[in-house]
């Protein structure tokens, strides 16, 4: 596999679409921090030991935190947890002065930690996070491999298990990939497109075969339903 | 004057106006009804301003300013859809809501904002015709001596206006006095019934003579008349004026927005202002009436509604479900924290919660049901109606008058008509009357062939009778000698009476007594050409004019007409040159149409006094003296061979009075005039009865009412179409049969079934007493019903059509409970079917009978006043805005300016805007479940949660924006073939009447193609771009991209549909379709770049994340296609192999291009 080889990490079962963990979230607080103070939307994240949490929500608190770490035999690689997100959100959604505060200090804690030292926008597994997925089973980027992958290669993922998947049974997947002009490796939108080509040349070759059979001239004025009337009569 | 619009009071149709009156109210004046008092030229008195009658501001807005916004926001919210949508935003408030609140309202505000706009502007348009009338000037006594200038809203009942010549009167008033002397007026009513004709007004003999400033000043006068309503040729009152009692007639009434014409100037008395005037009391909003297609969408709307409900309350059940599952401990899931949740998602109190989220659901799907369908509808219908009314085939050139699309939401029911019930005179015929044949002391005159004998003599193996041996004999003319110029309302040629001739006939004094009633009789005014000394007629029917131009033709010329005396021309055979004679006019007893007949009785020059008398032959001859039959049995031969020939027929009668008998006579007849009540009407005609008898008969005219053109050819197309006609006239059984015949309703081939009391034995009958007639004549209709319907069920199928013929006494009883349905079988298996003989009232009745029981729509079309009913009760009612007034047109939906061009009305708009109509619904309905049902599949995979698959502003912005004006260029200009293959094919009509592009089956079909379009894109979208990396960058997609590529889909899908299914594409369509679709991209940049506190999902997924990556474009094409591909499949299937009429006749079309 040449570079950039995708880490992925594919979760399933898990309602990330769930209403009320989408909108338990709060963009003000993400862009403005702590001067931002209405939290009410991020419920029941917005607050711990009467302080504000930043960043507030189910979505954030419940952070994906396993990670993972690829060894070959010339040693640990390096994984690049940086430019995981995209640009709009670095830069726009998320405060570059903006420092987590308070975070997972509840009695119950979620998912992942934060480094309260460094601003919202660099923590791009968070950023990631937070970009909901679509459907209950869903991959996010988790890094990015910068070195090539020999064929046969023997790559041994030591991987931290923290995030609990159990309580509601979903299984936990790492993925690598790499990608071209069309995204990842993509065999639906092949398929499919074969398949409806095909589907059209069947349907023509039917259509034809039923014409040959059974012939009509098009336009014959004498199908009409008054000529067959009066025909008839 | 070619074109000119006259009133028609048809002398042989029954009673055009109302007739019927309250029951009397007391004696003399006052009671209930006639409780009026006016006191002339004191308003300010304090008995007047006690009474308190409303000033002559007027007002015609449905709003004022107060009230505008509650009222009008009333009649937004009696729209289900729009209570519903209603309901929804202020319930998105609550935490409930998937989506913000005001992404729900916006819509809301802009359908209901536009509807209530749209009103506005209609409503301030009517205020400002309001200001400008009643900012009218008119000239005011001021009670002294002079009068002053004031606005129209200032005046008061009782107050004294001097109007000038070619002002409107500005209120009701009683004529006094004008610039004549002999004190009368012109006016002219356009603005009241349309008519263009001059009407005479005569003023009380007592004041004409209130001629200067000054005779006011001691005016006083004390009028009782009937309360204000609505009947514009009725009016009963009585003036007291220096101690005497005048009665008041119409005669004396100036109607408000009539106009003076011909007269320098007339004063007269207020008497009702603003809405207590006629004209107000007129102006009554029509019955509304809805079309079957839009009641079916209503029926539609509900269906959506309970699939709304459904899909809501499947969606609650599986979130209670799943909800509860969460508390056990296999399913806990802790990221949503099921220990801490809020009411809507508290696992432990799961109803509730499956409650709650069952009203979210409905606000998420609340794009199921189509809140722009009503105002895109109305727009759709309104943009019709400006094609009909602008279509130059639908114009006529002589009258200047277009089609007029009087109401915007019948256009589709014109392509599902299934029956036309017509009215003959002036409907399928001119109405514009011509002398063409007379009977003169039992002699035949008049060599010209009438169009329905011509139709007759050409084809038909129609029965002979022995009357039809000509009556006249061959010898005594030849009329081919002779070019003329032609002259209007005269097409009588017979050399024996032309030229003077006629008296070298045996006969001459029967003939100059004839021509002499035929100048005298009549109630026409002589407008005399200053140039060229022509004379030229104004009369109330174009009979009379007819009659009087006639009688000019053979040397009677009518000249000059005062209130007392009619002058003519005439030919003196003993002198041998013209005379001027002048006859002094007693009396006029008036043509009404129960009286069926009117009556004049002069004084000659020699002091003779002559009653003379025109009307209906059955009236006439019931009235005969005994030495006046001399003439009656050849004159009804000739009069039932002209009818025969589908001419009009009166008989004509003099009488010779004493002046004994005549001054007993006219006092009584004084007294009945100035009787103040309710049934002074019954009176006068009762006096009149008295001197109307013992006529001694003259002869007989007969006119004819020319056929108008392309009438055959029209009842041939629309008989093609398979649409059924039915006449409804009040003509005579022979004239309406040689009318069939002429204009082709009538065939030979056609079986005739005459269903008539008008036999013999009946007659015989009719000695009995009251009650056993009754029955009688009920069991004889019956028995005629039941005969004839078993002879057609047994012929039907194998010898073809049937003609049914009934007149107007058997259709009371035909019409009757118990014989209704049996008529209607009858009636429904009979290809065409006249009624002759018919009155206003049972035309109504039949159109009803037919509309009810044959639960299709029937269209009625006629020209008078007589047709009123029938035109409000049909489903379509179109009125011919040509010769007779305008009620009819009032009363309309539709007015055309002739018969002939309802086959275009009918056949292609009516085609096209059923077909446009049916095929918008049907894909509003599609488009609304495509878009509705992908939120239902994606809801389905998000816990059913209420999660919304797309950005709130996406969803708001569907139906307003991305696809609304295309679904709208469907409705206005889609076609599936042009109009000349509409009317070369004209059984495309049957796609209407059989409702196939708007049938139970198709409407589901559509619904299913929304369904399974819903399926192909969310199941397409999400597999082709979901899991794996998005782009080169690796990046995933969330829901933020799933929504944008799914959307995309959509709006590609539904435009592209749209796009399929057109038959006709112009530029606009191009720039419709394409542009919505070009502006959702539009959209997104736009959106895109707002912050993302405001765009939320939507920041910057068009141009970072979706646009530069292959696969999202990639997945939009594969994904389009293939939702598309059902519906394609579908209709080419059907197109290929199961075609319908359409789908052939456009073949036919390409393949003869």
């Amino acid at each position: 596999m040449k570079a950039p080889i995708y880490i992925y990490y594919e979760l399933d079962n898990y309602y990330q679409n769930h209403r009320r963990f989408v909108k338990s979230r709060n963009d003000k607080q993400l862009l403005y921090g702590l001067k931002y103070k209405d939290t009410s939307s991020c419920k029941p994240e917005e607050s711990s030991n009467g302080l504000p949490i930043v960043p507030c929500g189910l979505i954030a608190w419940s952070l994906f935190n396993d990670s993972y770490a690829f060894v070959r035999d010339r040693g640990e690689m390096n994984v690049n947890r940086k430019n995981i997100a995209w640009k709009s959100d670095r830069e726009h959604k998320f405060g570059k002065h903006v420092y987590p505060f308070n975070f997972q200090n509840g009695t119950l804690i979620g998912g992942g930690k934060l480094d309260p030292s460094i601003p919202l926008s660099d923590q791009e597994d968070l950023i990631v996070w937070m970009r909901t997925a679509a459907l209950p089973t869903f991959r996010k980027l988790y890094g990015i491999i910068e070195e090539d992958i020999d064929a046969d290669e023997i790559i041994t993922v030591h991987l931290v298990n923290n995030y609990n998947t159990y309580s509601f049974g979903g299984k936990k997947k790492i993925v690598l990939t790499t990608s071209n002009w069309l995204g990842g490796k993509n065999g639906f939108l092949g398929m499919a497109y074969i398949a409806i080509g095909t589907s059209f040349v069947l349907i023509s070759v039917l259509f034809a075969l039923i014409h040959v059979k059974y012939p009509r001239p098009r336009g014959d004025p004498t199908y009409l339903s008054w000529n067959r009337k009066s025909n008839a009569s | 004057m070619p074109g000119k619009r006259r009133r028609a009071l048809h002398l042989c149709e029954m009673g055009s106006f109302p007739c019927a009156r309250p029951p009397p109210a007391g004696d003399g004046g006052g009671g209930a009804g006639y409780s009026r008092v006016v006191y002339c030229n004191d308003p300010g008195c304090p008995e007047a301003t006690q009474l308190d009658y409303p000033g002559n501001a007027i007002s015609t807005t449905r709003y004022t300013v107060a009230n505008f916004i509650p009222k009008s926001l009333f009649e937004q919210f009696r729209r289900v859809a729009n209570v519903f949508f209603l309901i929804v935003g202020i319930v998105s408030f609550s935490p409930l809501a998937p989506y913000r609140a005001v992404s729900v309202l916006l819509p809301l505000i802009v359908v209901v904002g536009a509807t209530m706009i749209k009103e506005a502007f209609e409503d301030w348009r009517r205020k400002k015709q309001d200001i400008e009338v009643n900012n009218r000037k008119v000239q005011v006594y001021d009670g002294t001596r002079a009068f002053y200038q004031t606005e129209w809203k200032k005046l008061r009942v009782g107050d004294i206006v001097k109007v000038e010549k070619d002002e409107f009167f500005p209120a009701d008033l009683l004529f006094l006095s004008s610039s004549f002397d002999d004190g009368i007026c012109y006016v002219e009513t356009m603005n009241l019934d349309g008519e263009t004709n001059l009407k005479r007004k005569q003023c009380l003999e007592v004041t004409t003579t209130l001629h200067n400033e000054c005779s006011f000043h001691k005016f006083k006068a004390l009028i009782r008349c009937e309360d204000p309503n609505e009947k514009l040729y009725s009016f009963i009152g009585t003036m007291q004026y220096q101690g005497a009692q005048y009665p008041l007639a119409p005669q004396q009434i100036l109607l408000r927005d009539s106009k003076l014409r011909n007269t320098q100037h007339i004063y007269g008395v207020v008497i009702f202002t603003g809405h207590d005037t006629k004209v107000m009391q007129n102006a009554m909003d029509p019955p509304s009436k809805r079309s079957n297609i839009e009641r079916r969408m209503d029926k539609i709307v509900y269906v959506l509604f309970s699939g709304l409900v459904l899909i809501a309350s499947t969606g609650s059940i599986f979130f209670g479900i799943k909800t509860k599952g969460e508390i056990s401990d296999r399913n806990y899931r802790w990221y949503i924290r099921p220990d801490k949740s809020s009411i809507y998602f508290d696992p432990s109190r799961v109803a509730l919660a499956a409650f709650f989220h069952f009203l979210t659901s409905l606000m998420l799907y609340g794009c199921l049901i189509p809140i722009s369908l009503y105002i895109s509808i109305e727009i759709v219908k309104v943009l019709q109606s400006t094609f009909i009314n602008q279509d130059r085939e639908m114009y006529c050139e002589e009258t200047d008058k277009p089609a007029c699309a009087r109401t915007s939401n019948l256009n589709e029911e014109l392509g599902q008509v299934n029956t036309i019930l017509s009215d003959k005179t002036g409907t399928l015929t001119c109405n514009s009357m011509e002398f063409v044949k007379c009977s003169i002391g039992g002699v035949g005159y008049g060599s010209g062939l009438s169009e329905a004998e011509e139709a007759v003599r050409r084809g038909s193996q129609y029965e002979s009778s022995e009357l039809k041996d000509p009556p006249i004999s061959s010898e005594g003319y030849n009329c081919a000698a002779v070019t003329r110029k032609s002259v209007k309302g005269f097409n009588f040629k017979d050399d024996r009476l032309m030229n003077r001739q006629w008296i070298k006939e045996p006969q001459s004094d029967v003939i100059q007594k004839f021509f002499r009633i035929l100048a005298i009789c009549h109630t026409a005014i002589p407008l005399v050409n200053n140039s060229s000394g022509d004379i030229s007629y104004e009369a109330e029917s174009p009979d009379e004019a007819a009659f009087v131009t006639a009688a000019r033709e053979l040397g009677f010329q009518f000249y000059e007409r005062t209130q007392t005396s009619i002058s003519l021309h005439e030919f003196d055979p003993n002198i041998g040159r013209k005379v001027d004679r002048t006859y002094k006019l007693l009396n006029i007893l008036e043509f009404s149409s129960t009286r069926k007949r009117m009556s004049v009785i002069v004084k000659t020059e020699e002091d003779q006094l002559l009653l003379f008398c025109k009307g209906a032959d059955s009236v006439i001859f019931e009235r005969l003296a005994k030495n006046g039959q001399e003439f009656e049995a050849k004159t009804k031969c000739h009069i039932n061979y002209y009818s025969e020939a589908g001419l009009r027929t009166l008989a004509i009668a003099y009488r010779k009075l004493s002046v004994e008998e005549y001054k007993k006579w006219h006092e009584e007849f004084l007294l009945a005039k100035s009787s103040v009540n309710a049934d002074r009407d019954a009176i006068v005609d009762e006096t009149a009865e008295k001197i109307e008898r013992d006529l001694i008969l003259v002869g007989a005219t007969a006119v004819e009412d020319r056929l108008q053109k392309g009438v055959p050819e029209c009842i041939n197309k629309l008989a093609q179409a398979g649409i059924k006609i039915w006449i409804l006239t009040g003509d005579k059984l022979e004239t309406a049969i040689n009318i069939g015949y002429a204009c082709q309703v009538l065939r030979k081939c056609m079986k005739q079934i005459v269903i008539t009391l008008d036999t013999p034995d009946i007659d015989a009958l009719k000695k009995g007493e009251n009650n056993a007639i009754e029955k009688a004549l009920h069991e004889s209709v019956a028995k005629q019903i039941r005969d004839a319907h078993s002879q057609v069920s047994v012929l039907k199928g194998s010898s073809g059509l049937f003609a049914l013929i009934i007149d107007g006494n058997s259709l009371a009883f035909a019409l009757s409970r118990s014989l209704e349905n049996l008529f209607l079988d009858l009636a429904v298996d009979c290809a065409f079917v006249i009624c002759c003989r018919t009155s206003p009232k049972q035309k109504a009745l039949v159109t009803r009978l037919v509309k009810r029981s044959t639960r299709k729509t029937t269209l009625a079309i006629g020209d008078g006043a007589n047709d009123v009913g029938m035109l409000q009760e049909a489903d379509i009612g179109v009125g011919i805005s040509g010769v007779e007034g305008m009620q009819a047109v009032m009363s309309s939906d539709f007015a055309i300016a002739q018969f002939r061009f309802l086959e275009r009305l009918l056949l292609v708009h009516g085609h096209w805007c059923y077909r446009r109509i049916a095929a918008m619904i049907c894909y509003f309905f599609y488009k609304n479940i495509t878009f509705g049902f992908i939120l239902f599949w994606f809801e389905a995979h998000a816990f059913f949660s209420g999660q919304p698959a797309y950005n709130d502003w996406y969803i708001s912005f569907y139906n307003v924006a991305f696809t609304s004006l295309p679904v709208i260029a469907l409705g206005v200009f889609d076609k599936d073939v042009p109009s000349r293959i509409c009317l070369k094919f004209p059984s495309l009509h049957q796609d209407g009447v059989h409702n196939i592009f708007f049938s139970w089956p198709r409407i589901l079909g559509w619904m299913l193609n929304g369904v399974c379009s819903s399926v192909i894109i969310y199941y397409f979208t999400t597999s082709a771009i979901l899991q794996q990396p998005f782009n080169k960058d690796g990046h995933g997609a969330g829901t933020d991209i799933l929504g944008a590529a799914m959307y995309t889909c959509v709006v590609w899908t539904v435009n592209c549909q749209l796009a399929l299914c057109l038959g006709y594409f112009t530029w606009i369509h191009h720039v419709f379709i394409w542009g919505s679709i070009f502006f959702w991209y539009i959209f997104l940049i736009i959106y895109g770049s707002f912050p993302p506190t405001i765009s939320t999902t939507a920041y910057r997924v068009f141009l970072e994340a979706c646009a530069p990556s292959p696969l999202y474009w990639l997945s939009t094409l594969f994904v389009v296609i293939s939702a598309l591909l059902p519906y394609f499949l579908y209709s080419t299937f059907q197109r290929t192999f199961f075609p319908k009429y359409y789908n052939i006749i456009q073949s036919v079309r390409l393949e003869n291009h």
